[in-house]
């Protein structure tokens, strides 16, 4: 999974059934500092995430699996929303 | 599989029902000589793996395999921690260094 | 498929139940002139690969799974085959 921060919303009326109830963002990936990183992608909001939240985004086949996608033709949701990207760095000192 | 480093974890109170109560953890892919290669992902604990270890993780829909027959969304899971490994052209390396810890970012 | 080069193992007390007993050895793609393409991938082994030997990999986590004989492994790359070595 990345980890991805919310820079916008995409409205589109028309799309796949299977896509209509479903709010899609548009994510920026980020580094563990929050730094952007790669190109931005969308993806199906699973948790209501809002602007500007860091959010955890799983990819691939395993985003039918999040909650309520199964059968739907997706390939990024956001699974959850990061309170704390928490890092812990080897020393290179000792 | 990829060798990779755990350099910390995620916290996340508001996530998919698969995902609670499991680790999250952040990694950083490794060469066979420690070098890091490529960015840092998230990927799902299925071994109690923390911070400092060097570890292998599984990408794509075969990481949610671990979990089943719960339904884990996730493309990543840490799958073993490694011991050592030897290659034929790469030294098995130094013992790993002591972590450190940064402050968290909120 | 992809051909590979066997270049090391890894030694894992602690693994997934699922991966136990399972040989993880370390493999370098590389194209038809032995040149290195790509990363280092780790690959479960079931054919009895050994270092330095060429090898065919697979990269797709169901074909990996079936190659180890286990279902619903969670292995994304395996060592299915060892290519004959040229005269």
């Amino acid at each position: 999974m990345i980890l991805a921060k919310v820079v916008g919303t995409v409205v589109a009326t028309r799309k796949d059934e299977r896509l209509v109830g479903s709010t899609l963002l548009l994510v920026q990936p980020v580094s563990p500092d929050g730094e952007p990183r790669g190109a931005q992608l969308v993806a199906v909001d699973t948790v209501d995430a809002g602007a500007a939240e860091t959010v955890l985004i799983v990819s691939g086949s395993s985003a039918r699996m999040a909650a309520g996608l199964a059968d739907r033709p997706v390939d990024a949701a956001i699974v959850g929303i990061v309170d704390i990207v928490d890092i812990v760095e080897t020393d290179d000192s000792t | 599989m990829q060798l990779a480093r755990v350099i910390g974890n995620v916290v996340s109170t508001i996530k998919d029902p698969g995902l609670v109560g499991l680790t999250l953890l952040v990694v950083q892919p490794l060469s066979p000589a420690r070098e890091a290669v490529g960015r840092p992902l998230v990927a799902v604990d299925a071994v109690g793996a923390g911070a400092g270890e060097e570890v292998f993780f599984v990408r794509g829909r075969a990481a949610s395999f671990p979990f089943l027959p719960a339904v884990v969304p996730t493309d990543a899971a840490v799958t073993g921690i490694c011991d050592h490994w030897t290659t034929d052209d790469v030294p098995a390396g130094p013992p790993r260094r002591s972590p450190r810890r940064r402050a968290p970012r909120r | 498929m992809r051909l590979a080069r066997v270049i090391g193992s890894v030694v894992a007390t602690r693994k997934h139940r699922t991966l136990v007993g399972a040989k993880l050895l370390l493999t370098q793609p590389v194209d038809r002139d032995g040149q290195p393409v790509g990363g280092v991938q780790l690959a479960v082994d079931s054919v009895g690969a050994g270092v330095g030997e060429l090898v065919l990999l697979v990269l797709e986590g169901r074909a990996a799974g079936a190659a180890l004989g286990r279902r619903a492994a969670p292995v994304d790359a395996a060592i299915v085959g060892i290519v004959d070595p040229t005269g």
